[in-house]
């Protein structure tokens, strides 16, 4: 099994561990509902170092990016510009989702998955064919401070981080010292995401801790970013769906003369399904991924469900046929019975309120 | 794990007490609750209903996942505990004391036959 820096510490915070794609990670530090609400009311934070940080380097690197990346990364103009992208198969298929950090001309950092990490770097390797030079930085740690007193923590914590992040606006990074700092995050709240060497990481996080930052664990990272409309890679979108099928139009830049991998394929699809998010309206279980949903215009299926600390139900993303609107009713399938949901547009919730 | 000595259990982890009124009591033990996280969704059977030993008559679902319970020994529920509907979490805060359901037996004495917490606890070693 692999292993963050930062393990030691989870395993004396008492950390129910798990594994997640071959890392043994936290899943909660003894309630996952009350860590989920410490995101949303104050600040909580997640180890997020099996992600995998790439720095592109190189002349070249603007450029490889822009046939690598379905979204522009021409749109990265201020160094410290962060950017959401799919990276596409030929097919317009999915191959992983990832943020691209514009550092400076001929250096950015694109963080992926770590279920895709492996997949991501052969890919990246094989397209670049030397054209910007790949250097995965294993050795960076990353936390994730999140919530409505997450930077103010952040500062209180670790001061030295305040002069280069104190006038960053959302989607932004700057280097603090050893320390890249990022507004940016996975829970639809504000916060830093940190990328520092490994061996600054404990002290990093226990000084987080002291200053009140809540040890967050992969099962409220899932709910948070449930609520907050956004996709994970693997459940709610893989190479089988492509982004103008799981509501990721915004990511995807058609209009221009640039040719990305996947753009040919995107620019003759036609989709037939989109993905909207579900309430159940009775109290009848949990939703959950893989379960049937029937309506008016046709059969769909949930992508990913979970019981929403914030709202109190059950909440879902799911892939449905392009004719069902936010209103409508269905009803999805399970354990054998049929509960009635309500169609909804994510996110469910955003800076703490409730959108929907 | 907590496996009080004084109750009943069964291999697929639910606990039985016998009330002085002769029904028994029906929950999930600490090791059940624990494996599943916390609850978030209780569906109880309704009074009345007869069960078969055995028999799927209750669902517990946590964040995670849904998991069946499962009736001890035969008989007629004679009470849910409603009160869980509202606060599922109760379960996991005091899996003895949050009983899910009663039951009165068809056969008392198949009670017996229920695991002791000596051997209950070697189930899950």
């Amino acid at each position: 099994m692999l292993h963050t820096p930062l393990i030691d510490a989870h395993r004396k915070a008492g950390a129910k561990l798990v594994d997640f794609a071959g890392w043994e990670m936290p899943l909660h530090y003894g309630s996952q509902i009350e860590e989920h609400h410490a995101v949303r009311r104050g600040a909580g934070m997640f180890d997020t170092s099996h992600m995998l940080a790439i720095d592109v380097e190189g002349p070249g690197a603007r450029a490889f990016l822009s046939r690598a990346l379905a979204n522009d990364v021409r749109r990265l103009a201020q160094p410290g510009r962060a950017l959401y992208s799919c990276m596409l198969n030929e097919r317009g298929g999915i191959l992983d989702d990832l943020i691209v950090y514009f550092l400076r001309e001929g250096l950015f950092r694109v963080v992926v998955n770590a279920a895709t990490a492996a997949k991501d770097l052969t890919w990246l390797g094989a397209l670049a064919a030397g054209a910007a030079q790949l250097r995965p930085r294993r050795e960076l740690a990353m936390i994730a401070v999140q919530g409505p007193q997450a930077r103010a923590r952040t500062w209180s914590a670790l001061p030295a981080l305040r002069p280069a992040s104190e006038g960053l606006a959302p989607f932004c990074g700057a280097q603090a010292g050893e320390t890249f700092v990022a507004r940016t995050g996975y829970t639809g709240e504000d916060g830093f995401e940190l990328l520092m060497p490994a061996i600054l990481a404990t002290a990093v996080w226990q000084r987080l801790a002291q200053a009140g930052v809540r040890p967050c664990g992969l099962g409220a990272r899932d709910t948070l970013r449930l609520e907050a409309g956004m996709n994970l890679y693997g459940q709610d979108m893989d190479e089988s769906v492509t982004p103008l099928e799981c509501g990721l139009e915004w990511t995807v830049e058609l209009a221009s003369a640039r040719d990305f991998v996947g753009k040919a394929a995107l620019a003759a699809q036609t989709p037939s399904r989109t993905r909207l998010g579900l309430v159940l309206e009775e109290r009848a279980g949990v939703l959950r991924a893989h379960q049937p949903v029937h309506g008016a215009h046709g059969a769909g299926e949930v992508t990913s469900g979970t019981f929403s600390p914030t709202l109190q139900a059950s909440i879902a993303l799911a892939r449905l046929p392009l004719d069902y609107a936010p209103g409508e009713r269905v009803e999805v399938e399970l354990r054998g019975k049929r509960a009635a949901a309500r169609v909804v547009q994510p996110p469910f919730v955003r800076h703490g309120k409730v959108l929907v | 794990m907590n496996v009080p000595e004084n109750l009943k259990y069964t291999a697929s982890h639910e606990w039985v007490r016998a009330e002085a009124d002769g029904s028994l009591s029906i929950g999930i033990t600490d090791h059940a609750q624990d494996a599943l996280g916390e609850l978030v969704y209780v569906e109880l059977p309704e009074v009345g209903r007869k069960l078969g030993g055995d028999e799927a008559c209750a669902v517990v679902e946590s964040v995670k996942a849904a998991s069946d319970v499962y009736a001890p020994l035969a008989g007629e529920v004679v009470a849910a505990n409603k009160a869980l509907a509202e606060a599922p979490g109760q379960v996991n805060k005091d899996p003895y004391g949050a009983w899910l359901f009663r039951v009165k037996p068809s056969d008392p004495a198949a009670l017996t036959g229920l695991l002791d917490a000596a051997a209950y606890r070697k189930s899950f070693k």
